[in-house]
């Protein structure tokens, strides 16, 4: 902002803007010039916040990579038991609230909102859904015996496309380890977005969005975004390693 | 009381963190103290080896995750980043405060592990020990890290987003003071590194807890993997503590010699490249894990070449003081120790990237020597400088000059003689972390010195702390810049008012003015008669 601006005008700009918006919103911080910067700070902020959520997850990624290359045939195997068809749906669950979003967001900069209260609703709608669907595979791997730790058992599965091998049921519970681990945070993201989402609908429904200033909804939908793709690189490293028709 | 606990004021957060970070670095220097009356005689007589244990791994915690990585980046940086480039608060000060909160929290969570029986692992948690085998209270300590480590990323992004966004008309990037390039590239370490070693500790937290198999080969895990992913972020680490010293070093050493600084933009790069070349090199912890000689060689190459942008530095500070009008003030004295410091860690920290001698000497004293030439002959000189640089600023009042050259002499006098005698210790054999060394008596003579200097050192960081509280209440009042500095900084009151200036500052002229902001002087010098 301040690079390619001559100094005095800017300052003047600042000086109007400040006065004739100081008066409509409230929702300016006193340390910023203008909303611009406001926003352009919020955006920012948001944008790096989900860098550092790369890396967390890279972590995580990174560590299953390595395993996965030098277990193929036991993770394969672990991958095989956990149920494709809930996380495809949870996929296409996650994939229409991301759509969701994106029409909350065009609904608050257009001032329409009944859409906003909607919109805002039905992605949690979504987002409960992924989570219910998220608790029904935990309950069946709870059931199967695959959660790690004293009473894990995975005897006599075979590995697939090697008849007569089994998986090792240690490299087959590093699997599940990672698994309850990657999806775990991923759910532990989903419901910290939901919380951001309930306090959206209070401020929507209050009317406190408007075209001017909305930056919660972007940047708040911008998390919600991160979360998504996150799942979509999940989803075939965790379910579809070694899949045929 | 609560006007501080609920400010937003990104001055008084930075005072908040100042008296946490003090606090965990005497708790850090206690436990320093416990290993060196340990070492004083061969023989391990002053504790157990479980209880020496502890000791060095309470003291590398507490010293690197609640002293070393807060401290000129949550105190300084905290009170300067938005005051150098005119901006009336960071971009964030919620988060601000908030990160303080979570420093807080985690520090709280620190002590109370501490005082119900500590961690043995040595502040790394090597796998598989930390996960399957020790019975110390490695969960608590782990999630003490994981909580301070949010703290460090909110800060890094609250630097992020304020030099971006927040920054005064006309201060543009070739303006910006190097202090603040120093701290843009280490907030740039702080959010890439720290999620890492996050996800990580909670790895083997879950490990422990809920006997998950990721790293216990027991399980099928690797365990040097536990290590790649601790280096990732724990080697970067390293340059989280020393860049703002760098930027510290960069302002003291311009003013203290009246120049501009020479080769402004290699000295601003050089701290990205820093940033660049620090997240590349981790593997030069694990020469010895078993990694592939073939990865081995490009690590070694990479930590080479990390060397160079510090060696510019060096270089483009040194031909700054050349034919400068050099004042030896507090700050420059501790400039000029870091200079010195700074080198001779930097040195041996290319022995130790060559693999033959890394082999020969890895786990002993020598490597010890080197880090703690980085970390306390680096980080700790440039944030004492940085102390006592913007002292005025920050408290309003002059510390006594004298007291304070006195305590610089005594700190990089007792420095020296604690460490340099274990660079020999190392070289010899000595390994690090043992607390009895009766069957090698030979080393008694280094190990008393080291001891000595230690006592010496500790006087010489009590020192500052004492006067500086003085000075609060009995020093001279500071003028608005009792030093003739350049920088916004130093355009407004000691101490600055709530939002820093009272009209928005419109910058036009580059860093380091002196020959501009010198030159009126020049003319004022009656002449003889």
């Amino acid at each position: 902002m301040p690079d390619n601006a001559n100094a005095s005008s800017l300052t003047a700009v600042h000086d109007h803007h400040g006065e004739a918006h100081a008066a409509h919103n409230p929702a300016l911080l006193h340390h910023f010039v203008e909303e611009q910067q406001q926003r352009d700070a919020a955006s920012l902020g948001m944008w790096v916040f989900l860098g550092t959520e790369v890396m967390f997850f890279g972590g995580l990624f990174c560590a299953y990579l390595v395993y996965r290359r030098w277990y193929f045939g036991d993770f394969a195997a672990a991958s095989k038991t956990i149920n494709m068809s809930l996380g495809a749906t949870n996929t296409a669950v996650l994939i229409c609230s991301s759509l969701t979003v994106v029409l909350a967001v065009w609904a608050a900069q257009t001032a329409r909102k009944a859409l906003l209260v909607s919109m805002l609703i039905l992605t949690m709608v979504f987002g409960l859904a992924f989570l219910g669907i998220k608790g029904i595979e935990y309950k069946d791997k709870f059931e199967e015996h695959h959660v790690p730790g004293a009473s894990f058992s995975f005897e006599n599965v075979p590995i697939p496309g090697h008849p007569g091998q089994f998986a090792n049921p240690r490299h087959a519970q590093m699997f599940f380890s990672l698994y309850f681990v990657m999806t775990g945070l991923h759910a532990l993201h989903m419901i910290i977005g939901l919380g951001i989402f309930a306090w959206l609908l209070v401020m929507a429904w209050k009317g406190r969005f408007t075209p001017e200033w909305h930056t919660p909804v972007e940047i708040g939908g911008l998390y919600w975004h991160f979360v998504d793709i996150v799942w979509i690189y999940l989803f075939p490293l965790l379910y579809l390693i070694d899949r045929h028709p | 009381m609560w006007s501080w606990l609920l400010t937003t004021d990104h001055k008084r957060i930075a005072l908040l963190y100042l008296i946490s970070i003090t606090f965990f670095f005497f708790i850090g220097g206690f436990f320093a103290l416990l290993i060196r009356l340990e070492l004083l005689t061969p023989a391990g007589d002053l504790v157990q080896a479980d209880t020496y244990n502890k000791i060095f791994t309470m003291h590398g915690m507490v010293m690197i995750f609640f002293f070393l990585i807060p401290s000129i980046p949550a105190v300084l940086g905290n009170f300067l980043v938005p005051m150098m480039i005119g901006a009336k608060d960071l971009a964030f000060p919620r988060i601000n405060l908030l990160s303080w909160y979570i420093y807080v929290i985690g520090g709280v969570i620190m002590l109370h592990c501490m005082i119900t029986g500590g961690v043995d692992t040595g502040w790394t948690f090597y796998a598989p020990f930390s996960t399957s085998f020790t019975n110390t209270k490695i969960v608590e300590a782990g999630i003490a890290i994981f909580i301070a480590g949010f703290s460090s990323i909110l800060t890094g992004l609250n630097f992020v987003v304020t030099i971006h966004r927040m920054r005064a008309p006309g201060m543009t990037w070739s303006r910006l003071p190097l202090f603040i390039w120093a701290h843009y590239a280490t907030s740039i370490i702080q959010l890439l590194g720290t999620p890492v070693v996050a996800v990580t500790i909670v790895l083997v937290a879950a490990e422990r807890a809920l006997h998950l198999g990721i790293f216990d080969p027991k399980l099928g895990g690797d365990p040097v993997l536990f290590q790649h992913l601790f280096w990732f972020y724990s080697h970067p680490a390293v340059y989280i503590m020393i860049l703002p010293s760098m930027g510290v070093v960069t302002e003291i050493i311009a003013c203290f010699s009246r120049k501009r600084i020479f080769g402004y933009h290699f000295v601003a790069f050089s701290s990205i490249a820093i940033a660049v070349f620090g997240f590349l090199v981790w593997a030069h912890h694990m020469f010895v894990a078993g990694i592939s000689v073939y990865s081995a060689l490009v690590f070694s190459f990479l930590s080479y070449a990390v060397a160079l942008p510090s060696a510019i530095k060096v270089f483009n500070w040194t031909a700054t003081l050349y034919k400068g009008s050099i004042r030896y003030d507090a700050p420059m004295l501790y400039a000029f120790g870091f200079l010195g410091l700074f080198t001779i860690g930097g040195l041996t920290g290319l022995f130790l990237s060559a693999l033959g001698i890394n082999v020969h000497v890895t786990d002993t004293y020598f490597v010890v020597a080197h880090f703690h030439y980085i970390m306390v002959g680096g980080a700790v000189m440039g944030y004492l400088g940085g102390m006592h640089f913007w002292w005025p600023k920050i408290s309003g009042r002059l510390y006594p000059e004298g007291w304070a050259r006195l305590a610089a002499l005594i700190v990089f006098i007792g420095f020296n003689l604690t460490f340099f005698p274990q660079f020999i210790l190392g070289y010899m054999g000595m390994p690090r972390r043992y607390y009895d060394y009766s069957h090698m008596p030979e080393f008694q003579v280094l190990n008393v010195l080291s001891t000595a200097g230690a006592t010496i050192l500790g006087v010489g960081y009590l020192l500052p702390m004492v006067y500086f509280l003085w000075s609060m209440r009995y020093g001279k009042p500071a003028s608005d810049n009792p030093w003739n500095a350049a920088g916004l900084e130093w355009k407004t009151a000691s101490p600055p008012p709530t939002f820093n200036f009272d009209e928005e500052p419109v910058v036009t002229w580059e860093a380091y003015n002196y020959e501009e902001l010198d030159a009126p002087h020049k003319e004022e010098v009656p002449v003889a008669g």
